[in-house]
C-alpha cells in the first residue's frame, strides 16, 4: 500500500509539472505580450512606463527565467497582481472559493443521487420501456447546455412562482434558506448533467456484474430482489462509477464557469471568464493551475480510494 | 450495366457477398431505427445550413427597430431579438456556424489524435511513453478551461475557435485510437505483412490506420456533440465566433439572459437548436457504436 501511494503521489507530482509548463506555454501563444494587450485600448501610451510595466511581471527576462520565477512564486503563494483591482490575485480569488466548492459539492451529490439509482433501475429493467425512458432522459441531459438548462430553470421559476433565486450573493449566516435555494438550481443544472453520465456508467457495469455467477448463485438461494442487488451487485459495481466520479468531477469545472455566470454566482469559476475577459493574464495563468491542481488532488484520491475498495489494486495484483 | 447482371448472376451464393452501401445503410435503418433518425435529423439540418440562403426569410443580422422582442407569429416564426432580427433565420444561419466548428474541430481533434495513437501503438517504446504523458496532461485539464485559455490566446476567429476546441480533443481521440492499433498489431495478418519485408511506416499507415476507422467513426460522432456544446459555450462567454456570424451561443450570450423574461423565445429556440443537434448525434453515437464496437455495447 505505501509503494502504491508513493507511487501515485510521484506521477500526480509530475503531472502538476507538465500541466504548469503546458499552461505557461499556452499562454505565451498570445501574439505580442501581455503589456501590449494591457496598453491596446489606451491609444498612445508613455513607452517607459510600458517599459516599466514590463520588467514588473518579469517579461524582459528569457523564457525559460520567467517559467522558473512563476513557479518559485507559486511554490510561495504569491499568484501575482490582479490588473484589473490592482490588488493581490489571492485576496480576489480568495473569498471566492467556498462558492466554488459548494456549488462542485452540492452538484456533485445531486449528480450521485439520481445517477447511481436510476442506472440500477435501468439494469435491472435492461430493455424495458422504463429503461428506454430512463436513457433517453440522462442523452437529454448530456445533450442540453448546462447554462442553457440554468437560463430554463430562471424561466420556469419567473412565470410558475413569479420567483427567482436571488442574483446577488447571499451568505449562508445573513439568510440560510435563500442561501441554500440560491445554490439549488445552479447545482441541479450542474449535477443534471453529471448524473447522466453516472447513470450511464452504472447502468452498463451493473449490466456486466449481474450477469455473474455469484449473482445467479444469490437468485438459486432465493435471496430478496434487493439485497441481491444492491448488497451482492452494486458493491462491485460501484468500482467503474468511483473512477467516473473522479473524471467527471474534471469536467464539471467547465460546467461552473459557465453557470456561475449564469446565475451571478461569485466563484471562482466566474472569475476566470472574467479576468480572460479583462486580459488579466496573470491572473488567468495562476488560477488555470489552480483548476489544475484541484484535478490533480481530485484524481489522486479516486485512485487511492480505489486502491482502498478493491484491495488487487493496491497490491499491483491483475 | 448488362456485365454487372450477367456477373451477378453467376455467382453461385449471395449469402456471402458483402452487403452495398443502399443495403448496409437498409439494415442500419431497421436495425437502429432511433439511430437512424437521429442521423435523418442530423442531415436535415446540415442540409439547412446549406440552403441557408433559400430557407431563411430574413436578412440575420439585419435590425429593426420597428420589431424589437416580436413573439413569434406568422411573420417572425421564432419571434424577434432585442434588436429586431429574425430568430428563426439566425438559428438556420447560426446552423452553418455551429455544424462547420463541430464537424471542423472534431474531425481535426479525431484525425491528429489518430495519428499520434497510431505511431505510438504502432512503435510503442519511449515515444509512446512521452506521447501517453502528454496526453494525461492535456486531458487532466477540463475541456472548456483549455479551449476557453486557447480561444482567448489565440485571439478571436473561426479558425481559432476551430483549432481551440480541437486540441483538447486529440488526447482523448489518441487515447482510443492507441488502443485499437495495440490490439490489431498482434493479428496474424501484420506479422505475414512483416515476414514479406514491408516497411514499418507501410505497415503502420497502410495496414493498421485503415482498420481503426470503426473506432474512428464512433469517436467523431461522439466527439461531435461535446465541439458543438463548447462552442456554444465559448460564444457564450463571448470566447467565440466573432460578431456578425450569428451563432447558436452567441444567441444566448448576455443580451439573451437580460431579455430572457420579456422575450422568453430569445432563450428557448436556439437552446433548442442546439440540445436537438447533440441529442441526434449522441443517439447516433450508441447506434454507431454498438454497431461496429459490439464490446462497448450499452456503455
Amino acid at each position: 500500500m505505501h509503494v502504491y501511494l508513493f507511487q501515485r503521489f510521484i506521477t500526480a507530482f509530475l503531472t502538476l509539472f507538465g500541466m504548469s509548463v503546458v499552461i505557461f506555454i499556452l499562454l505565451r501563444l498570445v501574439p505580442g505580450n501581455i503589456v501590449d494587450i494591457l496598453f491596446s485600448s489606451a491609444g498612445f501610451v508613455n513607452p517607459a512606463a510600458k517599459q516599466e510595466i514590463a520588467h514588473e511581471l518579469g517579461l524582459d527576462q528569457s523564457i525559460p527565467v520567467q517559467y522558473g520565477r512563476w513557479l518559485r512564486d507559486i511554490a510561495r503563494g504569491d499568484l501575482g497582481k490582479s490588473y484589473r483591482y490592482d490588488i493581490p490575485a489571492w485576496q480576489v480569488i480568495k473569498p471566492r472559493i467556498p462558492v466554488t466548492v459548494e456549488l462542485a459539492f452540492f452538484a456533485l451529490l445531486i449528480a450521485v443521487i439520481l445517477g447511481v439509482p436510476v442506472g440500477v433501475l435501468s439494469a435491472v429493467r435492461q430493455d424495458t420501456a422504463t429503461d428506454y425512458l430512463l436513457r433517453t432522459l440522462s442523452l437529454a441531459g448530456l445533450s442540453m447546455p448546462s447554462f442553457w438548462l440554468g437560463m430554463v430553470i430562471i424561466l420556469f421559476l419567473v412565470s410558475w412562482f413569479g420567483w427567482i433565486p436571488s442574483m446577488t450573493y447571499v451568505s449562508p449566516f445573513e439568510d440560510f434558506k435563500a442561501h441554500v435555494l440560491q445554490f439549488l438550481f445552479p447545482a441541479l443544472a450542474v449535477g443534471y448533467r453529471s448524473s447522466a453520465l453516472i447513470m450511464r456508467i452504472t447502468r452498463s457495469s451493473m449490466l456486466d456484474v449481474l450477469r455473474e455467477d455469484y449473482i445467479r448463485t444469490a437468485w438459486a438461494k432465493g435471496q430478496r430482489e434487493w439485497i441481491v442487488v444492491f448488497g451482492h451487485a452494486l458493491r462491485n459495481a460501484m468500482l467503474p462509477v468511483v473512477t467516473v466520479i473522479g473524471i467527471e468531477f474534471a469536467f464539471m469545472i467547465g460546467g461552473l464557469v459557465v453557470t456561475e455566470t449564469v446565475f451571478n454566482l461569485p466563484g471562482v469559476a466566474r472569475y476566470l471568464v472574467d479576468a480572460i475577459l479583462w486580459r488579466d493574464y496573470p491572473v488567468v495563468q495562476n488560477l488555470v493551475m489552480f483548476i489544475a491542481i484541484v484535478v490533480v488532488v481530485a484524481n489522486l484520491t479516486v485512485d487511492i480510494l480505489y486502491g482502498w475498495l478493491d484491495p488487487r489494486i493496491r497490491y499491483g495484483v491483475r | 450495366m448488362n456485365v454487372s447482371t450477367a456477373g451477378s448472376s453467376v455467382e453461385p451464393a449471395t449469402t456471402l457477398r458483402r452487403h452495398n452501401l443502399g443495403e448496409n445503410l437498409f439494415l442500419f435503418c431497421r436495425e437502429k431505427p432511433l439511430g437512424a433518425l437521429a442521423a435523418l435529423l442530423l442531415l436535415l439540418m446540415v442540409l439547412a445550413a446549406a440552403f441557408a440562403e433559400t430557407l431563411a426569410t430574413y436578412d440575420p443580422i439585419r435590425t429593426d427597430a420597428q420589431h424589437t422582442l416580436a413573439p413569434p407569429d406568422w411573420a417572425h416564426w421564432f419571434g424577434t431579438d432585442n434588436l429586431g432580427r429574425d430568430i428563426y433565420s439566425r438559428i438556420i444561419y447560426g446552423a452553418r456556424v455551429s455544424l462547420a466548428v463541430g464537424i471542423a474541430s472534431s474531425f481535426l481533434g479525431a484525425v491528429f489524435g489518430g495519428i499520434i495513437g497510431v505511431i505510438s501503438g504502432y512503435f510503442g517504446g519511449w515515444f509512446d511513453l512521452m506521447t501517453q504523458r502528454i496526453m494525461d496532461i492535456l486531458q487532466g485539464l477540463p475541456l472548456l478551461v483549455l479551449a476557453m485559455v486557447m480561444a482567448a490566446a489565440l485571439g478571436p476567429s473561426i479558425g481559432n475557435v476551430i483549432v481551440a476546441i480541437s486540441v483538447p480533443i486529440i488526447p482523448r481521440a489518441q487515447r482510443v485510437i492507441r488502443g485499437s492499433v495495440l490490439a490489431i498489431r498482434e493479428f496474424a495478418y501484420i506479422e505475414a505483412a512483416r515476414a514479406l519485408g514491408i516497411g514499418h511506416l507501410a505497415i503502420a499507415f497502410r495496414h493498421i490506420l485503415p482498420n481503426t476507422v470503426g473506432p474512428f467513426i464512433v469517436l467523431m460522432t461522439a466527439q461531435f456533440g461535446s465541439a458543438i456544446l463548447v462552442e456554444a459555450a465559448l460564444s457564450f462567454l463571448g470566447l467565440g465566433v466573432p460578431e456578425p456570424y450569428p451563432s447558436w451561443g452567441r444567441m444566448l450570450s448576455v443580451s439573451a439572459a437580460e431579455f430572457a423574461q420579456k422575450a422568453p423565445w430569445m432563450v428557448l429556440f436556439p437552446g433548442t437548436a442546439i440540445s436537438l443537434v447533440v441529442f441526434a448525434s449522441n443517439l447516433l453515437g450508441d447506434a454507431v457504436r454498438d454497431k461496429l464496437d459490439p464490446r462497448l455495447r450499452g456503455a
